[in-house]
């Protein structure tokens, strides 16, 4: 039966997604439920706020949906959701549109931020990258395919080669780093061809097992044996290196450049219950889960 | 005429168990119930394993099923509105694999590239696993006995039954870092990498039922050839190889199978890099490799999730049609057999 493994692994997998798209958990002591709703990059941290505040607080319920930032505001504004999760600041219409409906303005929360640092092996002598440079080595057409090109000897030349590492099509981490990065151009896509990982922690690995690697994850995901490097604008402008602070900066010109706030929308003043949920999201406890995940947290709890 | 020869011991065996079970009638009553009451179940156990004979069938048709209505809608109808239209001719003529682009326009799904990245990682898989599964088998078949063959089906049955997982962590985590080390690939997780860990993992079976077609090979061949004056090489590669030719080809097969359905050992250690591969270290992705990796990031019932059961399903096509042909050249030895 070897031989016929394979099929059957495809299909208890597809049995599997089934099985878990129709769970519902159904508490008995649930007496507040606050809905959350929105970005796919959020709703990790979404779900895991959830569920460690449900330990803490059994009588409160979170119900976590993904869908997209769009969905989430839209949802906001119909009154399905009591939170929204958003990794996009509102837009003049759904400003407009929320405050016709409540009377007040939705009120922004930054939760987070998330912050993509650029990997390169421990013994790579570069130091700063520009997003020009970046978006000529992942993008559709793009001409850097050489160390050399940016004037980067790597010793030997068989490792003159970069071999870009990327993640699998889909997810918010890949999503958000071709908007960032490829957005300007004039066919926003990647190269194909590039290595796919399917997870933040195993681009890392594989670029510290490989010399002539470039990889881009979360900022929280550095060891010992990968190098993070500045990134700039413009090519020849000073980079700025990927810290916690420097993601975290308001002014444009010295934030670091591929970073974006993780925001909660609320349809006014927050509350009772989901004031209480709110306050202890941004408590140490709930912002160690948000650098557990490979997020940079908000305020002070670095 | 050697089919009597392999009857005949059992008929033996089955002619004193029976006397066994009416000398036990004489001297316990125990034993009678016993017997009785497997008389009067008797209709109801063959019931039973009738059902779990034809429930295998139901299981297979069901998962074709299963995958085809998921992929029905895209097959038949080109795609979900505003998600990127489908074409069959582009699924097979392409190798950009597009899924989730940035504008609904810039959608492509074509699987050739994926396509070649299988049968590549499959052919440098079976370019390896063929000689050394074969060899194997000749070695544990003609050239040992006793205690050593026993130990050495034991160690390639606990080489069949390492996880997946586990060959795709030592592809990652050890083979890689080596394969830079000695070939000065840019990269370690690459094609060589995956054919070397399939061909592993394609080995026993090839060993299991190679041994099997060697061992069906009548005695009285070899004492024959023995006779006259054939060098142990010359019985193997002139008389066994060819009096077995069939249940070896199944042997080949069934690696094949298995090759071309893994997919977590892949995922892990063939780099997952949509292209068409140039080279031996050029990292490539599989068909199995991408449903793995996506089906966790698309939107149920959107084309790019409806595509990859398409996928699923040129795989089921594959698969089958090497295991059909697996089985046709078994019956083939059969056929031999009876004439």
């Amino acid at each position: 039966m070897f031989y016929r493994s394979g099929m059957l692994m495809i299909a208890t997998g597809m049995l599997w997604t089934q099985l878990l798209g129709c769970s519902h958990r159904s508490g008995k002591d649930a007496v507040v439920t606050i809905r959350v709703e929105g970005s796919d990059t959020m709703v990790n941290i979404a779900q895991a706020w959830a569920e460690f505040y449900h330990h803490l607080h059994p009588e409160v319920r979170v119900q976590v949906l993904g869908g997209g930032s769009g969905v989430g505001i839209a949802s906001l504004i119909d009154g399905n959701c009591d939170i929204a999760n958003s990794s996009r600041t509102m837009k003049e219409d759904e400003i407009e549109k929320a405050t016709a409906k409540y009377g007040v303005k939705p009120k922004a929360i930054i939760v987070g931020y998330d912050a993509l640092a650029l990997y390169v092996h421990k013994d790579n002598p570069i130091d700063t990258i520009s997003l020009e440079q970046l978006a000529e080595i992942y993008g559709w057409g793009g001409r850097i395919t050489r160390w050399s090109q940016l004037g980067v000897d790597l010793d030997s030349p068989r490792r003159d080669t970069i071999v870009r590492v990327s993640r699998q099509a889909g997810c918010g981490t890949y999503s958000y780093f071709r908007e960032a990065v490829l957005g300007e151009r004039r066919n926003p896509e990647y190269k194909l061809g590039s290595v796919d990982q399917s997870g933040s922690k195993a681009v890392v690995t594989l670029v510290s097992k490989t010399p002539s690697a470039i990889g881009y994850s979360g900022m929280g995901y550095a060891t010992a044996d990968v190098k993070l490097i500045n990134v700039s604008r413009r090519t020849g402008e000073p980079g700025t290196a990927p810290t916690p602070e420097n993601a975290k900066k308001a002014n444009e010109k010295e934030r670091y450049p591929i970073t974006r706030p993780l925001l909660i929308y609320l349809a006014g003043e927050p509350t009772g219950a989901i004031k209480e949920y709110l306050d202890w999201m941004l408590s140490a406890e709930g912002q160690a889960i948000v650098r557990e995940l490979g997020y940079v947290p908000a305020g002070d709890h670095d | 005429m050697y089919g009597s020869w392999a009857t005949c011991p059992r008929v033996i065996m089955i002619n004193h168990s029976s006397a066994a079970v009416r000398q036990h009638k004489k001297t316990s009553s125990f034993f009678h119930w016993i017997q009785i009451a497997l008389d009067r179940t008797e209709p109801l156990v063959e019931w039973l394993i009738r059902i779990c004979g034809w429930s295998v069938i139901l299981f297979v048709v069901a998962i074709f099923f299963f995958i085809f209505r998921e992929a029905a809608p895209v097959l038949l109808g080109g795609g979900v509105e505003g998600e990127g239209q489908f074409s069959l001719i582009e699924f097979f003529t392409s190798s950009n694999w597009i899924p989730s682009p940035y504008k609904p326009a810039y959608t492509q799904y074509g699987i050739l590239a994926l396509l070649a990245g299988s049968l590549a990682v499959t052919g440098l898989a079976m370019f390896l696993a063929v000689p050394l599964g074969l060899g194997a088998a000749v070695y544990i078949s003609e050239f040992c006995s006793g205690k050593i063959k026993e130990t050495l089906k034991i160690v390639i049955e606990l080489l069949a039954a390492i996880p997946s997982i586990v060959w795709g962590f030592i592809g990652y985590m050890v083979l890689g870092p080596v394969l830079i080390e000695l070939t000065g690939a840019p990269v370690g997780i690459n094609l060589l990498n995956g054919g070397i860990l399939l061909a592993l993992m394609s080995v026993p079976v090839i060993v299991s039922v190679g041994e099997d077609a060697l061992k069906a090979v009548p005695d009285s061949y070899r004492e024959a050839a023995v006779s006259l004056g054939a060098s142990r090489w010359e019985i193997i590669y002139r008389v066994l190889f060819p009096a077995a030719k069939n249940g070896l080809l199944a042997a080949v097969l069934l690696g094949v199978g298995r090759a071309v359905g893994e997919t977590m050992a892949v995922l892990m250690a063939t780099g997952h890099a949509v292209q068409i591969p140039q080279s031996l270290l050029d990292p490539v992705r599989t068909l199995t490799a991408t449903i793995a990796a996506e089906l966790g990031e698309v939107v149920a019932g959107g084309t790019h999730y409806r595509v990859l059961f398409v996928i699923g399903m040129v795989l089921f096509v594959m698969t089958f049609v090497v295991n059909l042909s697996a089985d046709l050249v078994i019956k083939g030895i059969h056929g031999e057999k009876t004439s």
